[in-house]
Protein backbone atom coordinates (compact mmCIF):
# COMPACT_ATOMS: atom_id res chain seq x y z
CA UNK A 1 0.00 0.00 0.00
CA UNK A 2 2.47 2.25 0.90
CA UNK A 3 4.81 1.74 -1.58
CA UNK A 4 2.24 2.34 -3.76
CA UNK A 5 1.66 5.78 -2.30
CA UNK A 6 4.82 6.80 -2.96
CA UNK A 7 5.58 5.72 -6.20
CA UNK A 8 1.74 7.02 -7.49
CA UNK A 9 3.69 11.08 -5.63
CA UNK A 10 6.51 10.30 -8.21
CA UNK A 11 4.96 10.09 -10.95
CA UNK A 12 2.57 13.01 -9.67
CA UNK A 13 5.83 15.05 -9.38
CA UNK A 14 7.18 13.37 -12.94
CA UNK A 15 4.24 14.93 -14.58
CA UNK A 16 4.05 18.28 -12.78
CA UNK A 17 8.11 18.76 -13.71
CA UNK A 18 6.78 18.12 -17.33
CA UNK A 19 3.62 19.96 -17.95
CA UNK A 20 5.94 22.82 -16.22
CA UNK A 21 8.76 21.88 -19.08
CA UNK A 22 6.93 22.34 -22.17
CA UNK A 23 4.76 25.52 -20.66
CA UNK A 24 8.25 27.09 -20.54
CA UNK A 25 9.34 25.50 -23.95
CA UNK A 26 7.06 27.81 -25.60
CA UNK A 27 8.58 30.97 -23.94
CA UNK A 28 12.43 29.63 -24.73
CA UNK A 29 10.75 28.61 -28.36
CA UNK A 30 9.77 32.15 -29.06
CA UNK A 31 12.54 33.48 -27.57
CA UNK A 32 14.92 31.76 -29.69
CA UNK A 33 13.15 32.75 -32.92
CA UNK A 34 13.14 35.83 -32.07
CA UNK A 35 17.49 35.81 -31.02
CA UNK A 36 17.91 34.35 -34.41
CA UNK A 37 15.74 36.55 -36.27
CA UNK A 38 17.39 39.60 -34.64
CA UNK A 39 20.91 37.77 -35.35
CA UNK A 40 20.62 37.36 -38.92
CA UNK A 41 17.83 40.57 -40.07
CA UNK A 42 19.63 43.27 -38.15
CA UNK A 43 23.30 43.08 -40.33
CA UNK A 44 20.85 44.43 -43.00
CA UNK A 45 20.59 47.68 -41.21
CA UNK A 46 24.45 48.18 -41.28
CA UNK A 47 24.45 47.22 -45.05
CA UNK A 48 22.01 48.82 -46.14
CA UNK A 49 21.11 52.48 -45.82
CA UNK A 50 17.47 53.38 -43.90
CA UNK A 51 16.66 55.39 -47.08
CA UNK A 52 16.97 52.66 -49.49
CA UNK A 53 15.37 50.51 -47.16
CA UNK A 54 12.68 53.24 -47.15
CA UNK A 55 12.50 53.48 -50.99
CA UNK A 56 9.77 52.80 -53.32
CA UNK A 57 11.50 49.73 -55.24
CA UNK A 58 11.87 46.54 -54.41
CA UNK A 59 14.28 44.68 -57.09
CA UNK A 60 17.08 42.53 -54.76
CA UNK A 61 19.01 41.37 -57.79
CA UNK A 62 20.50 44.40 -58.75
CA UNK A 63 20.52 45.88 -55.18
CA UNK A 64 17.16 47.76 -54.40
CA UNK A 65 15.92 46.77 -51.87
CA UNK A 66 12.52 49.61 -50.67
CA UNK A 67 10.63 47.70 -48.16
CA UNK A 68 7.43 50.00 -48.71
CA UNK A 69 5.83 47.80 -51.45
CA UNK A 70 6.36 44.88 -49.71
CA UNK A 71 4.43 46.54 -46.15
CA UNK A 72 1.86 47.86 -48.03
CA UNK A 73 1.21 45.09 -50.03
CA UNK A 74 0.69 43.02 -46.63
CA UNK A 75 -1.52 45.53 -44.97
CA UNK A 76 -3.93 45.76 -48.13
CA UNK A 77 -4.54 42.33 -48.55
CA UNK A 78 -4.70 41.66 -44.34
CA UNK A 79 -6.93 44.82 -44.47
CA UNK A 80 -8.97 43.06 -46.87
CA UNK A 81 -9.39 39.88 -45.21
CA UNK A 82 -10.11 41.41 -42.27
CA UNK A 83 -12.89 42.78 -43.77
CA UNK A 84 -14.44 39.62 -45.60
CA UNK A 85 -13.94 37.53 -42.89
CA UNK A 86 -14.94 39.55 -39.61
CA UNK A 87 -18.05 39.71 -40.95
CA UNK A 88 -19.32 37.07 -42.07
CA UNK A 89 -17.61 35.11 -39.47
CA UNK A 90 -19.06 36.95 -36.88
CA UNK A 91 -22.08 36.53 -38.70
CA UNK A 92 -21.53 32.54 -38.99
CA UNK A 93 -20.85 32.27 -35.53
CA UNK A 94 -24.05 34.19 -34.27
CA UNK A 95 -26.24 32.08 -36.82
CA UNK A 96 -24.52 28.65 -35.43
CA UNK A 97 -24.92 29.56 -31.92
CA UNK A 98 -28.11 31.59 -31.68
CA UNK A 99 -30.30 31.31 -34.50
CA UNK A 100 -29.81 27.47 -36.10
CA UNK A 101 -32.14 24.91 -35.43
CA UNK A 102 -30.23 22.19 -33.34
CA UNK A 103 -30.09 19.86 -36.44
CA UNK A 104 -28.38 22.16 -38.40
CA UNK A 105 -26.28 23.58 -35.67
CA UNK A 106 -24.50 19.47 -35.92
CA UNK A 107 -24.33 19.79 -38.98
CA UNK A 108 -22.64 23.38 -39.98
CA UNK A 109 -20.27 23.15 -36.45
CA UNK A 110 -17.77 20.04 -37.87
CA UNK A 111 -18.04 21.77 -41.62
CA UNK A 112 -16.81 24.85 -40.46
CA UNK A 113 -13.84 23.28 -39.04
CA UNK A 114 -13.18 20.60 -41.93
CA UNK A 115 -12.99 24.12 -43.93
CA UNK A 116 -10.45 25.19 -41.93
CA UNK A 117 -8.21 22.34 -41.70
CA UNK A 118 -8.16 22.40 -46.11
CA UNK A 119 -4.41 23.12 -47.08
CA UNK A 120 -4.00 27.17 -48.05
CA UNK A 121 -2.18 25.62 -51.72
CA UNK A 122 -5.39 24.11 -52.77
CA UNK A 123 -7.83 26.95 -52.28
CA UNK A 124 -5.04 28.57 -54.29
CA UNK A 125 -5.75 26.60 -57.04
CA UNK A 126 -8.91 27.49 -57.01
CA UNK A 127 -7.75 31.04 -56.93
CA UNK A 128 -5.82 31.00 -59.46
CA UNK A 129 -7.95 28.72 -62.07
CA UNK A 130 -11.68 30.01 -60.40
CA UNK A 131 -11.73 33.04 -58.52
CA UNK A 132 -8.82 35.68 -60.79
CA UNK A 133 -10.77 35.08 -63.80
CA UNK A 134 -14.25 35.77 -62.82
CA UNK A 135 -12.79 38.92 -61.07
CA UNK A 136 -10.79 40.13 -64.43
CA UNK A 137 -14.22 39.86 -66.48
CA UNK A 138 -16.92 40.66 -64.03
CA UNK A 139 -14.99 44.13 -62.75
CA UNK A 140 -13.38 44.52 -65.80
CA UNK A 141 -10.11 44.21 -64.68
CA UNK A 142 -6.62 43.85 -66.72
CA UNK A 143 -6.08 41.30 -64.56
CA UNK A 144 -7.81 39.41 -61.93
CA UNK A 145 -4.27 38.53 -60.23
CA UNK A 146 -4.59 41.42 -57.36
CA UNK A 147 -4.78 42.23 -53.61
CA UNK A 148 -8.01 41.60 -54.13
CA UNK A 149 -8.25 38.21 -55.16
CA UNK A 150 -5.34 37.36 -52.24
CA UNK A 151 -7.85 39.13 -49.92
CA UNK A 152 -10.89 36.99 -50.73
CA UNK A 153 -9.18 34.00 -50.61
CA UNK A 154 -7.54 34.94 -47.55
CA UNK A 155 -10.57 35.86 -45.72
CA UNK A 156 -11.82 32.85 -46.52
CA UNK A 157 -8.96 31.04 -45.12
CA UNK A 158 -9.75 33.19 -41.92
CA UNK A 159 -13.21 32.21 -41.64
CA UNK A 160 -13.11 29.15 -40.23
CA UNK A 161 -10.43 30.69 -37.29
CA UNK A 162 -13.26 33.21 -36.60
CA UNK A 163 -16.29 31.21 -36.38
CA UNK A 164 -14.85 28.55 -34.32
CA UNK A 165 -13.52 30.88 -31.38
CA UNK A 166 -16.29 33.35 -31.80
CA UNK A 167 -19.01 30.29 -31.69
CA UNK A 168 -17.22 29.59 -28.50
CA UNK A 169 -17.26 32.53 -26.36
CA UNK A 170 -20.50 32.86 -27.82
CA UNK A 171 -21.69 29.86 -25.87
CA UNK A 172 -19.85 30.14 -23.41
CA UNK A 173 -22.01 33.24 -22.63
CA UNK A 174 -25.03 32.18 -19.76
CA UNK A 175 -28.43 30.69 -21.08
CA UNK A 176 -29.75 33.30 -17.79
CA UNK A 177 -28.92 36.15 -19.86
CA UNK A 178 -30.94 35.48 -23.27
CA UNK A 179 -33.81 34.22 -20.95
CA UNK A 180 -33.90 37.58 -18.86
CA UNK A 181 -33.75 39.90 -21.87
CA UNK A 182 -36.48 37.94 -23.64
CA UNK A 183 -38.27 38.39 -20.40
CA UNK A 184 -38.06 41.80 -20.30
CA UNK A 185 -39.78 41.59 -24.20
CA UNK A 186 -36.63 41.92 -26.17
CA UNK A 187 -36.51 40.93 -29.72
CA UNK A 188 -34.05 38.02 -30.94
CA UNK A 189 -32.21 40.22 -32.65
CA UNK A 190 -31.83 42.84 -29.37
CA UNK A 191 -31.61 40.02 -27.21
CA UNK A 192 -28.13 38.85 -30.21
CA UNK A 193 -26.96 42.53 -30.59
CA UNK A 194 -27.34 44.22 -26.99
CA UNK A 195 -27.04 41.28 -24.77
CA UNK A 196 -24.94 38.70 -25.99
CA UNK A 197 -22.70 39.48 -28.49
CA UNK A 198 -21.40 42.48 -25.74
CA UNK A 199 -21.38 39.38 -23.24
CA UNK A 200 -18.80 37.58 -25.32
CA UNK A 201 -16.96 40.96 -26.99
CA UNK A 202 -13.55 39.67 -25.03
CA UNK A 203 -13.78 35.49 -26.85
CA UNK A 204 -15.20 37.62 -30.32
CA UNK A 205 -12.47 39.73 -30.19
CA UNK A 206 -10.03 37.46 -29.73
CA UNK A 207 -11.45 35.39 -32.58
CA UNK A 208 -10.85 38.43 -34.79
CA UNK A 209 -7.74 39.13 -33.58
CA UNK A 210 -6.42 35.02 -34.38
CA UNK A 211 -8.40 35.88 -38.07
CA UNK A 212 -6.49 38.41 -38.83
CA UNK A 213 -3.05 36.64 -37.57
CA UNK A 214 -4.03 33.78 -40.01
CA UNK A 215 -4.68 36.15 -42.93
CA UNK A 216 -1.22 38.12 -42.32
CA UNK A 217 1.16 35.30 -41.95
CA UNK A 218 -0.53 32.88 -44.61
CA UNK A 219 1.83 32.40 -48.04
CA UNK A 220 1.39 30.18 -50.58
CA UNK A 221 -2.43 30.82 -51.23
CA UNK A 222 -1.37 34.48 -51.68
CA UNK A 223 2.35 33.95 -53.88
CA UNK A 224 -0.61 32.36 -56.28
CA UNK A 225 -3.36 34.78 -56.16
CA UNK A 226 -1.86 38.37 -56.10
CA UNK A 227 0.39 38.53 -59.27
CA UNK A 228 3.52 39.72 -56.64
CA UNK A 229 3.99 43.24 -58.52
CA UNK A 230 6.43 45.34 -55.69
CA UNK A 231 4.62 48.56 -56.47
CA UNK A 232 3.26 50.75 -53.40
CA UNK A 233 0.18 52.16 -54.20
CA UNK A 234 -2.26 54.27 -51.98
CA UNK A 235 -6.15 54.16 -52.23
CA UNK A 236 -8.96 52.49 -53.62
CA UNK A 237 -7.29 51.17 -56.65
CA UNK A 238 -4.57 49.45 -54.68
CA UNK A 239 -6.92 46.68 -54.14
CA UNK A 240 -7.84 46.01 -57.68
CA UNK A 241 -4.04 46.23 -58.84
CA UNK A 242 -1.57 43.29 -58.41
CA UNK A 243 0.85 43.31 -55.26
CA UNK A 244 3.32 41.61 -53.62
CA UNK A 245 2.91 40.95 -49.72
CA UNK A 246 5.84 40.16 -47.65
CA UNK A 247 5.58 36.88 -46.68
CA UNK A 248 5.09 36.07 -50.16
CA UNK A 249 8.74 37.55 -50.95
CA UNK A 250 10.76 35.58 -48.28
CA UNK A 251 8.60 32.58 -49.69
CA UNK A 252 9.95 33.40 -53.43
CA UNK A 253 13.05 34.68 -52.83
CA UNK A 254 14.84 32.71 -49.66
CA UNK A 255 15.92 29.58 -51.88
CA UNK A 256 18.34 31.11 -53.74
CA UNK A 257 20.07 33.84 -52.00
CA UNK A 258 23.66 33.17 -50.88
CA UNK A 259 23.95 32.63 -46.99
CA UNK A 260 25.04 36.05 -45.23
CA UNK A 261 24.62 38.25 -48.64
CA UNK A 262 22.76 41.38 -48.05
CA UNK A 263 20.08 40.24 -49.81
CA UNK A 264 19.61 37.19 -47.47
CA UNK A 265 20.18 39.57 -44.55
CA UNK A 266 16.58 41.67 -45.82
CA UNK A 267 15.00 38.93 -46.03
CA UNK A 268 15.47 38.09 -42.72
CA UNK A 269 14.92 41.80 -41.33
CA UNK A 270 11.26 41.21 -43.39
CA UNK A 271 10.51 38.46 -41.14
CA UNK A 272 11.43 40.51 -38.17
CA UNK A 273 8.59 43.34 -39.09
CA UNK A 274 6.23 40.37 -39.56
CA UNK A 275 6.83 38.83 -36.24
CA UNK A 276 7.12 42.50 -34.56
CA UNK A 277 3.37 42.99 -36.71
CA UNK A 278 2.08 39.79 -35.16
CA UNK A 279 3.30 40.24 -31.65
CA UNK A 280 1.82 44.31 -32.22
CA UNK A 281 -1.53 42.22 -33.06
CA UNK A 282 -1.28 39.66 -29.93
CA UNK A 283 -0.19 42.17 -27.41
CA UNK A 284 -3.33 44.61 -28.55
CA UNK A 285 -5.56 41.29 -28.34
CA UNK A 286 -4.84 40.59 -24.66
CA UNK A 287 -4.71 44.15 -23.75
CA UNK A 288 -8.21 44.07 -24.73
CA UNK A 289 -9.23 41.11 -23.27
CA UNK A 290 -7.81 42.26 -20.31
CA UNK A 291 -9.38 45.35 -19.58
CA UNK A 292 -13.11 43.49 -20.57
CA UNK A 293 -12.31 41.24 -18.08
CA UNK A 294 -11.63 44.32 -15.19
CA UNK A 295 -14.84 45.84 -16.49
CA UNK A 296 -17.05 42.80 -15.80
CA UNK A 297 -15.26 42.59 -12.60
CA UNK A 298 -16.30 46.29 -11.20
CA UNK A 299 -19.94 45.47 -12.29
CA UNK A 300 -20.08 42.41 -10.31
CA UNK A 301 -18.68 43.71 -7.41
CA UNK B 1 -6.08 -3.60 -32.56
CA UNK B 2 -7.44 -6.50 -33.64
CA UNK B 3 -7.25 -4.93 -37.19
CA UNK B 4 -3.79 -4.27 -37.14
CA UNK B 5 -2.81 -7.44 -35.61
CA UNK B 6 -4.44 -9.38 -38.64
CA UNK B 7 -2.83 -7.66 -40.72
CA UNK B 8 0.74 -7.10 -38.97
CA UNK B 9 1.86 -10.76 -40.33
CA UNK B 10 1.43 -10.01 -43.84
CA UNK B 11 3.20 -6.78 -43.73
CA UNK B 12 5.80 -8.09 -42.07
CA UNK B 13 6.16 -10.76 -44.75
CA UNK B 14 6.00 -7.98 -47.49
CA UNK B 15 8.67 -6.07 -45.47
CA UNK B 16 10.84 -9.09 -46.14
CA UNK B 17 9.97 -9.44 -49.30
CA UNK B 18 10.87 -5.91 -50.28
CA UNK B 19 13.88 -5.97 -48.41
CA UNK B 20 14.96 -9.61 -50.52
CA UNK B 21 14.09 -8.09 -53.58
CA UNK B 22 16.85 -5.04 -53.12
CA UNK B 23 19.18 -7.39 -52.03
CA UNK B 24 19.10 -9.55 -54.28
CA UNK B 25 18.93 -6.78 -58.08
CA UNK B 26 22.48 -5.21 -55.76
CA UNK B 27 24.08 -8.79 -55.75
CA UNK B 28 22.86 -9.24 -59.12
CA UNK B 29 24.98 -6.31 -60.86
CA UNK B 30 27.97 -5.43 -60.89
CA UNK B 31 29.56 -7.13 -57.80
CA UNK B 32 31.77 -5.04 -55.97
CA UNK B 33 31.28 -1.24 -57.44
CA UNK B 34 28.82 0.56 -55.24
CA UNK B 35 25.77 2.13 -56.27
CA UNK B 36 27.09 5.54 -57.01
CA UNK B 37 24.26 8.40 -56.51
CA UNK B 38 24.22 11.77 -57.82
CA UNK B 39 22.76 14.96 -56.54
CA UNK B 40 21.50 17.29 -59.67
CA UNK B 41 19.54 20.25 -58.66
CA UNK B 42 19.04 23.89 -60.19
CA UNK B 43 17.29 25.32 -62.96
CA UNK B 44 13.03 25.14 -63.34
CA UNK B 45 13.49 25.60 -66.99
CA UNK B 46 15.70 22.20 -66.95
CA UNK B 47 13.99 19.99 -64.90
CA UNK B 48 11.73 18.27 -67.40
CA UNK B 49 14.87 17.62 -68.86
CA UNK B 50 17.24 16.87 -66.50
CA UNK B 51 14.80 14.34 -65.36
CA UNK B 52 14.63 12.55 -68.60
CA UNK B 53 18.28 12.28 -69.13
CA UNK B 54 18.35 10.53 -65.76
CA UNK B 55 15.67 8.60 -66.55
CA UNK B 56 17.15 7.14 -69.96
CA UNK B 57 20.60 6.83 -68.53
CA UNK B 58 19.42 5.11 -65.06
CA UNK B 59 17.89 2.58 -67.25
CA UNK B 60 21.40 2.13 -69.39
CA UNK B 61 23.41 2.12 -65.96
CA UNK B 62 20.97 0.79 -63.13
CA UNK B 63 23.96 0.68 -60.48
CA UNK B 64 23.48 4.43 -60.53
CA UNK B 65 21.00 6.90 -59.04
CA UNK B 66 20.13 10.09 -60.23
CA UNK B 67 18.12 12.35 -58.25
CA UNK B 68 17.11 15.65 -60.48
CA UNK B 69 14.85 18.55 -58.25
CA UNK B 70 14.26 21.93 -59.58
CA UNK B 71 14.09 24.98 -57.71
CA UNK B 72 16.11 27.64 -60.57
CA UNK B 73 19.36 28.27 -61.70
CA UNK B 74 20.89 30.38 -58.40
CA UNK B 75 19.62 27.72 -56.12
CA UNK B 76 21.53 24.98 -57.73
CA UNK B 77 24.53 26.82 -58.17
CA UNK B 78 23.88 28.12 -54.34
CA UNK B 79 23.93 24.14 -53.44
CA UNK B 80 26.43 23.44 -55.86
CA UNK B 81 29.22 25.82 -53.84
CA UNK B 82 27.63 24.76 -50.23
CA UNK B 83 28.50 21.10 -51.59
CA UNK B 84 25.25 19.30 -51.02
CA UNK B 85 24.28 18.68 -54.86
CA UNK B 86 27.16 16.96 -57.45
CA UNK B 87 25.74 18.57 -60.50
CA UNK B 88 23.90 22.10 -60.81
CA UNK B 89 21.42 23.16 -63.71
CA UNK B 90 21.77 26.24 -64.83
CA UNK B 91 19.86 28.06 -67.55
CA UNK B 92 22.15 31.16 -67.16
CA UNK B 93 26.02 31.22 -66.97
CA UNK B 94 27.48 31.47 -63.81
CA UNK B 95 28.30 34.79 -61.82
CA UNK B 96 31.43 35.96 -61.10
CA UNK B 97 30.86 36.15 -57.32
CA UNK B 98 29.46 32.30 -57.59
CA UNK B 99 32.21 31.52 -59.34
CA UNK B 100 34.61 33.12 -56.52
CA UNK B 101 32.89 31.24 -53.94
CA UNK B 102 35.23 28.15 -53.24
CA UNK B 103 33.54 24.92 -55.50
CA UNK B 104 35.17 25.87 -58.66
CA UNK B 105 32.53 24.91 -60.86
CA UNK B 106 33.11 23.57 -64.47
CA UNK B 107 30.62 24.75 -66.87
CA UNK B 108 29.07 22.53 -69.46
CA UNK B 109 26.95 23.47 -72.11
CA UNK B 110 24.70 20.92 -72.41
CA UNK B 111 21.83 22.16 -74.70
CA UNK B 112 20.15 25.41 -75.94
CA UNK B 113 16.59 27.24 -75.28
CA UNK B 114 15.24 29.41 -76.72
CA UNK B 115 12.06 31.46 -75.28
CA UNK B 116 9.23 32.18 -76.38
CA UNK B 117 7.08 35.11 -76.25
CA UNK B 118 3.39 34.22 -75.58
CA UNK B 119 0.08 35.94 -75.76
CA UNK B 120 -3.78 34.79 -75.39
CA UNK B 121 -4.86 33.21 -78.94
CA UNK B 122 -7.38 35.88 -78.56
CA UNK B 123 -4.72 38.67 -79.37
CA UNK B 124 -4.14 39.54 -83.36
CA UNK B 125 -0.78 40.58 -82.48
CA UNK B 126 1.27 38.01 -83.73
CA UNK B 127 4.88 39.83 -84.59
CA UNK B 128 6.84 42.00 -82.13
CA UNK B 129 10.66 43.55 -82.45
CA UNK B 130 12.99 43.16 -80.11
CA UNK B 131 12.53 46.77 -78.99
CA UNK B 132 8.47 46.58 -78.50
CA UNK B 133 9.07 43.71 -76.14
CA UNK B 134 11.49 45.77 -74.26
CA UNK B 135 9.14 48.63 -74.27
CA UNK B 136 6.43 46.71 -73.15
CA UNK B 137 8.11 45.13 -70.54
CA UNK B 138 9.81 48.48 -68.85
CA UNK B 139 6.25 50.06 -69.05
CA UNK B 140 6.92 52.31 -72.18
CA UNK B 141 4.39 51.06 -74.15
CA UNK B 142 0.88 50.49 -72.06
CA UNK B 143 -1.74 49.49 -74.32
CA UNK B 144 -1.52 46.52 -76.85
CA UNK B 145 -3.47 49.58 -79.62
CA UNK B 146 0.72 50.77 -79.36
CA UNK B 147 2.07 47.91 -80.77
CA UNK B 148 -1.13 46.68 -83.44
CA UNK B 149 -3.22 44.90 -81.32
CA UNK B 150 -7.06 45.91 -79.90
CA UNK B 151 -7.44 48.86 -77.43
CA UNK B 152 -6.33 46.77 -74.08
CA UNK B 153 -4.24 47.36 -71.15
CA UNK B 154 -1.16 45.53 -71.47
CA UNK B 155 -0.72 43.00 -68.57
CA UNK B 156 2.98 41.68 -68.49
CA UNK B 157 4.07 38.45 -66.84
CA UNK B 158 7.41 37.28 -65.66
CA UNK B 159 9.18 34.62 -63.67
CA UNK B 160 10.51 35.50 -59.77
CA UNK B 161 13.69 37.38 -59.93
CA UNK B 162 15.46 33.52 -58.65
CA UNK B 163 14.80 32.67 -62.10
CA UNK B 164 18.19 31.80 -64.47
CA UNK B 165 15.14 32.89 -67.23
CA UNK B 166 14.37 36.10 -65.44
CA UNK B 167 17.98 37.21 -65.41
CA UNK B 168 18.43 35.83 -69.32
CA UNK B 169 15.23 38.01 -70.44
CA UNK B 170 16.40 41.16 -68.15
CA UNK B 171 19.86 41.05 -69.90
CA UNK B 172 19.23 40.39 -73.15
CA UNK B 173 15.28 41.52 -74.17
CA UNK B 174 15.08 44.05 -71.60
CA UNK B 175 18.69 45.77 -72.12
CA UNK B 176 18.78 44.41 -75.70
CA UNK B 177 22.10 42.81 -74.79
CA UNK B 178 23.91 46.09 -73.79
CA UNK B 179 26.26 46.29 -70.69
CA UNK B 180 25.48 50.01 -69.43
CA UNK B 181 21.55 49.75 -70.58
CA UNK B 182 19.90 50.28 -66.57
CA UNK B 183 16.17 49.29 -68.12
CA UNK B 184 14.09 47.89 -65.65
CA UNK B 185 10.78 45.74 -65.52
CA UNK B 186 8.53 48.17 -64.50
CA UNK B 187 7.18 47.21 -61.08
CA UNK B 188 3.81 46.21 -62.61
CA UNK B 189 5.01 43.57 -63.95
CA UNK B 190 3.81 40.68 -61.99
CA UNK B 191 5.94 38.20 -60.98
CA UNK B 192 4.60 34.47 -60.99
CA UNK B 193 6.66 31.63 -59.28
CA UNK B 194 6.57 29.12 -61.98
CA UNK B 195 6.23 28.40 -65.74
CA UNK B 196 2.84 26.64 -65.37
CA UNK B 197 2.05 30.05 -63.22
CA UNK B 198 2.47 32.12 -66.68
CA UNK B 199 0.91 29.49 -69.02
CA UNK B 200 -2.06 29.84 -66.71
CA UNK B 201 -2.42 33.14 -66.83
CA UNK B 202 -1.94 33.72 -70.68
CA UNK B 203 -4.47 31.30 -71.62
CA UNK B 204 -7.30 33.14 -69.94
CA UNK B 205 -6.32 36.72 -70.03
CA UNK B 206 -6.50 38.51 -73.36
CA UNK B 207 -4.58 41.33 -71.83
CA UNK B 208 -1.40 39.25 -71.18
CA UNK B 209 1.95 38.70 -72.57
CA UNK B 210 4.73 36.48 -71.16
CA UNK B 211 7.73 34.49 -71.90
CA UNK B 212 8.75 30.78 -71.01
CA UNK B 213 11.26 28.17 -72.04
CA UNK B 214 10.23 26.74 -75.22
CA UNK B 215 9.79 23.30 -74.12
CA UNK B 216 7.32 24.64 -71.92
CA UNK B 217 4.66 26.18 -74.54
CA UNK B 218 1.87 24.47 -74.50
CA UNK B 219 -0.63 24.46 -77.43
CA UNK B 220 -3.35 26.75 -76.35
CA UNK B 221 -1.17 30.00 -75.96
CA UNK B 222 0.12 31.91 -79.17
CA UNK B 223 3.62 32.11 -79.65
CA UNK B 224 4.53 35.62 -81.33
CA UNK B 225 7.52 35.89 -84.11
CA UNK B 226 9.85 37.94 -82.96
CA UNK B 227 12.86 40.14 -84.98
CA UNK B 228 15.86 41.88 -84.04
CA UNK B 229 14.82 45.29 -85.54
CA UNK B 230 11.99 46.68 -87.70
CA UNK B 231 13.69 45.93 -91.13
CA UNK B 232 14.84 42.20 -89.87
CA UNK B 233 12.72 38.97 -90.64
CA UNK B 234 10.32 37.66 -88.18
CA UNK B 235 11.06 34.62 -87.02
CA UNK B 236 9.11 31.97 -84.72
CA UNK B 237 11.35 29.97 -82.42
CA UNK B 238 12.14 26.62 -83.20
CA UNK B 239 15.10 24.08 -83.16
CA UNK B 240 16.16 24.97 -86.58
CA UNK B 241 15.83 29.25 -86.39
CA UNK B 242 17.80 28.78 -82.98
CA UNK B 243 20.26 26.54 -84.28
CA UNK B 244 20.88 28.87 -87.49
CA UNK B 245 20.62 31.73 -85.11
CA UNK B 246 17.97 33.27 -86.64
CA UNK B 247 15.81 33.33 -84.04
CA UNK B 248 17.28 35.87 -81.60
CA UNK B 249 15.90 35.18 -77.71
CA UNK B 250 18.32 32.08 -77.35
CA UNK B 251 20.19 31.05 -75.12
CA UNK B 252 22.96 28.09 -73.88
CA UNK B 253 21.73 25.83 -70.82
CA UNK B 254 24.27 24.78 -68.69
CA UNK B 255 25.53 22.18 -65.82
CA UNK B 256 28.12 22.71 -63.79
CA UNK B 257 30.21 20.60 -61.00
CA UNK B 258 32.33 21.35 -58.38
CA UNK B 259 36.08 21.15 -60.36
CA UNK B 260 36.82 18.41 -62.95
CA UNK B 261 34.04 15.45 -62.76
CA UNK B 262 35.00 12.12 -61.81
CA UNK B 263 33.78 8.42 -61.74
CA UNK B 264 29.97 8.35 -62.11
CA UNK B 265 29.69 11.65 -62.34
CA UNK B 266 32.10 12.33 -65.28
CA UNK B 267 30.91 9.21 -67.03
CA UNK B 268 27.03 10.64 -66.88
CA UNK B 269 27.92 14.59 -68.25
CA UNK B 270 30.46 12.34 -71.04
CA UNK B 271 27.03 10.52 -72.14
CA UNK B 272 24.86 13.51 -71.97
CA UNK B 273 26.57 13.86 -74.99
CA UNK B 274 25.75 11.46 -76.76
CA UNK B 275 23.30 11.34 -79.74
CA UNK B 276 20.71 9.43 -77.78
CA UNK B 277 20.77 12.25 -74.67
CA UNK B 278 20.53 14.94 -77.59
CA UNK B 279 17.79 12.85 -78.85
CA UNK B 280 15.88 12.98 -75.37
CA UNK B 281 16.72 17.07 -76.00
CA UNK B 282 14.90 17.43 -79.25
CA UNK B 283 11.89 15.61 -78.02
CA UNK B 284 11.41 17.72 -75.35
CA UNK B 285 11.44 20.81 -77.25
CA UNK B 286 14.77 21.95 -76.61
CA UNK B 287 17.76 22.50 -79.33
CA UNK B 288 20.76 20.09 -79.24
CA UNK B 289 24.30 20.97 -78.76
CA UNK B 290 26.07 18.27 -80.88
CA UNK B 291 24.48 17.38 -83.72
CA UNK B 292 23.48 13.83 -83.35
Amino acid sequence: MRNKATSLSWIEFLITRLVKASGYSAIVFVGLIFFFLMGEGLPALAETSLSSLLSTRWYPIEGYYGLLPLIGGSLVVTLGATLVAVPVGIGTAVFISEIAPRWLREILKPLVEVLGGFPSVVLGFLGVLVLSPFLREFLGLPTGLTALAGSLLLGGIAIPTVVSVAEDALDAVPRSYRDAALALGATQWQTIWRVTLPAARSGVLTAVMLGVGRAIGETMAVMMVTGNAPVLRLGLEALFMPTRTMTATIAAEMGEVANGSEHYHVLFLIGIALFLISLAINVTASALVFRQHKRSERILS
Amino acid sequence: MRFALRFLPGLLCALALILAGCSDSDGGETSQEAAAYIENKGSDTMVNLALAWAEAYQALNPQVRISVTGGGSGTGIAALINGTVDIANASRQIKAEEMAAGAAPVEFVVARDAIAIIVNPENPVDQLTLQQISDIYSGIYDNWSQVGGEDRPIVRLSRETNSGTHVYFLEEVLRLGQKDNKTFFTPETLLLPSSEGITTEVRQNPNAIGYDGLGYVTPDVKVVAVARDASGPYVMPSAESVNNDQYPIARDLYMYTAGQPSGAIADYIQWLFSAEAQAIVVELGFVPVAVP
